[in-house]
């Protein structure tokens, strides 16, 4: 029965993501879910027939609350993030996510063949394969990164003019240059759709590519490990772009 | 400086105020400007002794709204005074003077006093066909804006026509309505919008300059910042029904009876910036969300086309006066799950030896694995 188990490739394990990735991964999902869930009942909160005083309930100011504290998060572990872009390891790096390079270009196109297409390669079903981020999924975060930014400046301009903290107010001139908050208002409220859109088809490629590959894309965000064959590394090793190393 | 000119305090004299009167305006004014007491002696001194100011009012593409608001100033002072006099020199609505007279005084108050004068300006200026759409003596706004403005020491923007462009400018701005400081660019500008400005702020901007001789301070969009610092959301009495989530769901259900927050009305008070929940209106009287009624941002530019005022989301852009935001947020959710669907039926196909494969590969290791 030996001869079965030889041809079963042998797995290596690649330490992908560090921890402060994971960190950063998750309480980012954690803030935009509050985030977008506060932000829903802000712009219309839901119809409360009560015959309570104001006094006795403070609904809206907790949602605020929580909405204000989420995007404090949410803007710190951004900044976080874009530091660790520079001193994390090779597929944290920012180089995964802006094309500076014509092979970034290149792979663009392939994952595009390959994933989206689905074309076949000689009658071959094909796999792209990348260990860290490939570099479509790496553009589309570099994407989100710009939403983000949209995000805190919009929402640090509108909040603003309701805080003391010198930090917000380094926002004032955003509703000024945008022609006051109703317009910034509704920027916010249209990037919000970005990051839900965005949340759906994350999670379903995730989905897609443990289901295609079986390589523990999933879990790789939990643990930070992802699974790839002996023969595949041993191919790619010479190939895997090393960031860190100047020429 | 100017030393025919009588000082506000002999105007009020003349017009029979007390001194008692007097000092209360003082104190009023100082109040609105948002001056700590002590200054109260310093305003009293400047209008004791500084000569009036020579201002120039023109009224070019606007409804006289602003003259009316100032002119139902809470003191009498202010209109008898400030106003009357200020105004004297030039001002289309309130002049006596007409025609010929009227340039001439113009002329005469713009050489007289050349560096001195104030620039009152109501209304926007409309650039469209060479400016035919306003014009007195046979100029346009433009060219009258440019040689009076040339003189000028500083220039007061009143309302939302002269700050930002009001309903003229408003898609598709036919006229082609310009604020003044995106023609002006070379004087001091103080906008004061609103639509009207409360009186009492338009009073208290003119006090302000007459007492300190410079321009109040201005916040980034160049209104004074003591009157449009805080949101009218933010000094709102119903203030209380929003934090705690109450609000009026219809103009005519329970909840508007009992006074709760007018938000999901379209109020636009979280994003207007005025000083109606403080100062309010004719007096003190009341203010349009103290009636009942959702704040329509009238002092935030472009209001009008800012969607509706009866509706908290607003249409975007390019998809018509029905479709706001979330109904196109839901749309794109809905097609991003049909593609998603799609892409999931084709992985199937299109990766199905793939996909084989690793199952079949799972399951062999499944086999030898002792149980």
């Amino acid at each position: 029965m030996t001869h079965k188990y030889l041809h079963i490739p042998r797995l290596m394990r690649v330490y992908v993501w560090e921890l402060p990735v994971r960190l950063y991964h998750w309480l980012n999902a954690a803030a935009i879910i509050a985030l977008i869930i506060t932000g829903f009942y802000i712009a219309n909160p839901l119809a409360l027939m009560s015959n309570k005083d104001a006094s006795h309930q403070y609904i809206m100011g907790w949602v605020r609350y929580i909405h204000f504290a989420a995007a404090y998060i949410f803007f710190f572990n951004f900044l976080f993030r874009l530091y660790w872009g520079f001193v994390g390891n090779k597929y944290a790096n920012w180089r995964q996510f802006i094309p500076t390079s014509k092979r970034f270009v290149k792979e663009l196109w392939a994952v595009f063949k390959i994933d989206i297409l689905m074309m076949k390669k000689n009658g071959k079903q094909q796999e792209h394969l990348s260990i860290g981020h490939n570099a479509m999924a790496g553009f589309i975060y570099f994407l989100t990164f710009l939403a983000f930014l949209v995000q805190c400046l919009t929402g640090f301009g509108l909040y603003a003019s309701m805080s003391s903290w010198w930090l917000p107010k380094l926002f004032s001139w955003v509703p000024a240059i945008l022609g006051g908050d109703i317009v910034t208002r509704q920027i916010h409220h249209w990037a919000m759709w970005f990051f839900i859109l965005f949340a759906v088809i994350h999670v379903y490629l995730v989905f897609y590519h443990d289901y295609v590959e079986g390589r523990g894309e999933t879990s790789s965000m939990v643990g930070g490990f992802k699974f790839i064959e002996q023969e595949v590394f041993e191919k790619n090793m010479p190939q895997t772009p090393n960031p860190e190393k100047k020429k | 400086m100017l030393p025919e000119q009588p000082t506000y305090y002999q105007e009020v004299q003349r017009k029979g105020y007390s001194r008692r009167d007097f000092v209360k305006f003082v104190s009023i004014m100082t109040a609105f400007i948002g001056l700590e007491q002590s200054a109260i002696g310093q305003v009293t001194k400047a209008l004791e002794t500084k000569p009036r100011m020579p201002v120039i009012w023109l009224h070019f593409q606007e409804c006289t709204c602003c003259s009316e608001s100032f002119i139902r100033s809470s003191h009498p002072i202010v209109a008898d005074i400030l106003l009357d006099k200020i105004s004297l020199d030039y001002s289309e609505t309130l002049m006596a003077a007409s025609g010929t007279q009227a340039e001439a005084a113009l002329r005469n108050t713009m050489t007289k006093y050349k560096g001195q004068y104030i620039l009152c300006v109501e209304g926007s200026v409309p650039m469209g066909a060479d400016g035919v759409y306003c014009m007195i003596g046979g100029k346009t706004s433009l060219q009258i804006l440019n040689e009076v403005s040339e003189g000028a020491a500083a220039i007061i923007a009143w309302g939302s026509c002269a700050s930002n462009g009001c309903v003229q400018a408003a898609r598709p701005n036919p006229t082609q309505a310009t604020p003044i400081h995106k023609l002006i660019t070379n004087k001091p500008i103080i906008k004061v919008p609103g639509c009207p400005p409360i009186g009492e702020v338009m009073a208290g901007v003119i006090v302000h300059y007459l007492t300190y001789g410079k321009i109040p301070e201005l916040d980034k969009l160049g209104r004074p910042k003591a009157f449009y610092n805080k949101r009218v959301h933010d000094t709102c009495y119903r203030r209380p029904f929003y934090d705690a989530g109450l609000f009026v769901e219809s103009f005519d259900d329970e909840n508007a009876k009992k006074g709760y927050c007018l938000y999901k009305m379209g109020c636009k008070g979280p994003s207007t910036y005025n000083a109606c929940g403080v100062t309010k209106w004719n007096g003190g009287t009341s203010f349009p969300i103290q009636s009942g009624h959702p704040c329509i941002g009238c002092s935030e530019a472009n209001f009008w086309d800012n969607g509706g005022f009866y509706e908290r989301a607003s249409a975007f852009p390019g998809f018509g006066i029905e479709a706001n935001a979330d109904d196109l947020g839901k749309v794109a959710l809905g097609v991003t799950g049909a593609a998603l669907t799609i892409h999931a039926i084709a992985t199937n196909i299109g990766k199905s030896n793939l996909i084989h494969e690793h199952q079949v590969e799972g399951i062999e290791s499944e086999h030898e694995l002792k149980s």
